[in-house]
């Protein structure tokens, strides 16, 4: 027998040796599977196989949102459902009662309503933002440029730390003392006071959100243009496409699925905005950057009254929102597809 | 042979000596105490508790340090669900009063805990009752103002005398800002509970004559005008009061202790911290609360160590408040602390407290003394169980008003719908 046959056979032993354990487990599991199809049938058991998630999902995500939703229509500060009195709409009626909805300030739950449309405002500015940014840092990364891979690396890394570290690195440079403004205090400038301006506490909590998330989708719509075939590129060239065409006619369509995926990420992402912003301004100044998540858990957990009924109640109705965004981005992905 | 029967026999003999120890830690009850810091506080306790443990073998305490924050918002949640710890250390006193536990029939002599702690006690209380001992006053405290006089010496201002007006310190501390080129003149933590006794002293009334919550007058106007005022003309920074939404919590130590600040309105619990951070880098001179035309008064306050119903071992936990209320005790920690004493009779006495800093000495009298000054106003409103309420609505609405969110007068009447949905929310059930 030869070296090479000797090491095969070697390998194969190895293998085999190797594969025992799994092998034993599987016959064992065997007994019950069989067991199990014998008494509920073939056809059946996919739902046994997909219980334990869906015994997880259950107990985390559909019992809490029953919960939430049985919370909502209950008044007082018991903790426990027993000890709190039913008090039917009105926790919603209370949210909702506004004058004008365009005037907060005639609502009566004035700071719900500044969620809202803080929230609205961010989402809009936010997820556009992010869109163009991690397109426009996709496109670049996939050009032959040098140091590619070190610059990936670079956009992404920020995707790996945590939201609270993102914003409190932020907060130091940006604060009075901060990095930022010694920066511009040394060319000669005046420092300027990030957080007292609603439209500068806006900005940064825009652009921290933008800088700490864009790597993850770039990455997304880097695997889409690379899966962009060179021929259709090519073929361009050749009849003397000029590139913003390509880009409009070939690129741009192509990379509308994962286009998608990143719009609807982002979207969801955005709406439930919380953590970052919150260790970076606080909400404020004022209720300048206070978003609808940060209210719900000021009126629940940091208030000294602990508003279970009327923070369920928001929550139920960020919920709603949350679900007729989703239920439109499919209907417009489902369109899509069709044509 | 002979290694073989030592070998057993020691063997046998380390699982008795073994199985001893393991029925003795059995028998040892573990009291568990949430505890959070503002200075020393949680080390001299600890040191006392090691005490108490060598006297009393049966009895373990553990102190779980926390975040304040957890005390303020975590606790009441755990608290309501039935899973508190045995004691806590507390300063939303009323506002937690349903789930302390009466010690009263674990305590060997309740003459001395009325006789002592008698005043405090009915902080610690629900309105109904008048005779429950939940605890005791870990430290007493009182808002006041302190000033950084190496300034005003170098800019050659005089400090403003006992009497001076709210009005007469911002005109000094806007003089030492300018001359030395300070960027807060004047300085006040985030908290309606800082803002209440200014507001107090310019005649706010707070309750009507019924006891109910009535807190826009024209008291309260007057001094949130100035306030709003001082944050235009730049006496007080946006940063503190304007950089963050509801109810939040700020306080300009640092800036203080970093010489940003000319005058910094907080209070006693400062004391022991500035002591340590500030040392005498610069005279940190405690100074008598400013006047108003219906007082010169700040705010009691304070923090007390309270007995929970969530313990399942009342008689140990009595145990431990007896010792650490014991005047022996107490006076130590006070002492060491350098906390303003919430037991009558160490303030009658006096304490000894353990510093040499003659800063620290002045303040501990400055507002020691002030307390003979407190408005009856300030102490009923310290004592109202819904007194976070009225501190809360006053702040975040106080602070929208600062950044033009809304005009002082619309922030007036969310404090007022505020206040009463919250209080109507907490007297539904729960």
């Amino acid at each position: 027998m030869s070296t090479t046959e000797q090491t095969t056979s070697l390998r194969a032993s190895a293998g085999e040796l190797a594969a025992q354990p799994v092998w034993l487990i599987m016959r064992l599991l065997d007994i019950p599977m069989r067991f199990a199809q014998r008494v509920i049938g073939v056809k059946r058991m996919p739902y046994l196989f997909i219980l334990p998630n869906l015994a997880f999902f259950g107990i985390f995500v559909v019992i809490p949102l029953f919960v939430n939703l049985v919370y909502s229509v209950t008044g007082g500060t018991g903790l426990f459902m027993s000890q709190r009195p039913y008090v039917g709409d009105e926790q919603y009626g209370h949210l909702l009662n506004c004058d004008s909805i365009i005037d907060v300030s005639t609502c009566r739950e004035d700071r719900f309503w500044r969620g809202v449309y803080n929230t609205l405002t961010f989402v809009v500015l936010q997820v556009s933002f992010m869109i163009v940014f991690s397109l426009v840092t996709a496109l670049v990364l996939n050009r032959k440029i040098r140091a590619r891979g070190f610059f990936r690396s670079v956009f992404f890394f920020p995707v790996l730390l945590s939201p609270v570290v993102v914003a409190l690195i932020w907060k130091w440079i940006l604060l009075r003392d901060g990095l930022l403004n010694a920066f511009l205090t040394s060319l000669g400038g005046a420092k300027i006071l990030f957080f007292v301006s609603p439209a500068w506490a806006m900005f940064w909590a825009i652009f921290v959100s933008v800088w700490a998330h864009m790597g993850f989708f770039t990455l997304i719509l880097l695997a889409g243009l690379q899966a962009i075939s060179p021929d259709l590129y090519e073929a361009a060239e050749m009849d003397g496409t000029s590139k913003s065409r390509t880009f409009w006619r070939i690129t741009l369509p192509l990379l509308w699925p994962n286009m998608l995926v990143v719009i609807v990420l982002a979207l969801i992402r955005a709406v439930q905005i919380f953590d970052e912003v919150f260790v970076l301004t606080g909400g404020g100044p004022g209720t300048a950057t206070q978003f609808l998540v940060q209210y719900i858990y000021t009126t629940g957990f940091a208030s000294p009254t602990q508003n279970f009924g009327l923070a369920a109640a928001a929550s139920v109705l960020l919920g709603g929102a949350l679900l007729v965004l989703t239920l439109a981005q499919l209907f417009v992905a489902q369109r899509k597809e069709r044509t | 042979m002979t290694i073989g029967i030592s070998l057993l026999r020691n063997a046998a003999l380390g699982a008795v000596a073994l199985g001893l120890l393991a029925s003795a830690a059995a028998a040892q009850t573990e009291v568990r105490i949430s505890w959070y810091n503002d200075g020393n506080e949680g080390e001299v306790l600890r040191d006392l508790l090691d005490r108490f443990e060598a006297q009393n073998s049966d009895i373990k305490v553990i102190v779980d340090t926390v975040a304040y924050k957890a005390i303020l918002e975590s606790l009441p949640v755990q608290l309501a669900a039935g899973e508190g710890p045995d004691m806590a250390r507390v300063t939303d006193l009323g506002g937690l009063a349903q789930h302390y536990l009466d010690l009263s029939p674990y305590l060997s002599d309740t003459a001395y805990w009325e006789e002592n702690f008698g005043p405090f006690l009915n902080w610690l209380r629900l309105p109904e009752d008048s005779g429950s001992i939940p605890g005791f006053m870990t430290q007493l405290t009182v808002t006041g103002p302190f000033a950084n006089k190496t300034l005003f010496d170098q800019a050659g201002v005089a400090l403003p005398g006992d009497s001076a007006t709210w009005d007469d310190w911002a005109v000094a501390a806007n003089q030492v800002a300018k001359k030395l080129d300070i960027p807060i003149p004047i300085a006040m933590d985030r908290s309606g509970h800082r803002f209440a006794g200014p507001a107090i002293s310019m005649g706010a009334k707070m309750f009507s004559a019924e006891g109910e919550p009535a807190v826009v007058d024209d008291g309260l106007k007057s001094m949130a005008e100035l306030i709003v005022n001082w944050h235009n003309d730049g006496t007080m920074a946006k940063e503190l009061w304007g950089s963050v939404s509801g109810t939040t919590y700020l306080g300009a130590n640092e800036d203080f202790a970093n010489a940003n600040v000319v005058l910094y309105m907080s209070g006693s619990w400062q004391i022991s911290q500035f002591a340590n951070t500030i040392g005498d880098a610069f005279d940190w001179w405690a100074v008598p609360n400013p006047c108003g035309p219906a007082a010169c008064t700040g705010m009691p306050g304070g923090a007390a160590l309270v007995a929970l119903k969530t313990t399942e071992q009342p008689e140990a936990v009595a145990k431990v408040m007896e010792y650490l209320s014991s005047t022996e005790v107490l006076n130590e920690f006070y002492g060491r602390t350098l906390f303003v004493p919430g037991h009558i009779g160490l303030s009658k006495s006096g304490v000894d407290f353990d510093t040499d800093n003659p800063l620290a000495k002045h303040a501990l009298e400055t507002f020691a003394g002030g307390v003979a000054n407190l408005s009856p106003v300030a102490f009923d409103l310290q004592g109202y169980v819904y007194n976070r309420v009225m501190f809360n609505a006053i702040i975040s609405r106080l602070g929208q008003a600062i950044v033009g969110e809304m005009t002082l007068d619309e922030a007036y009447g969310r404090i007022e719908k505020d206040i009463e949905q919250e209080i109507a929310e907490r007297k539904r059930g729960g």
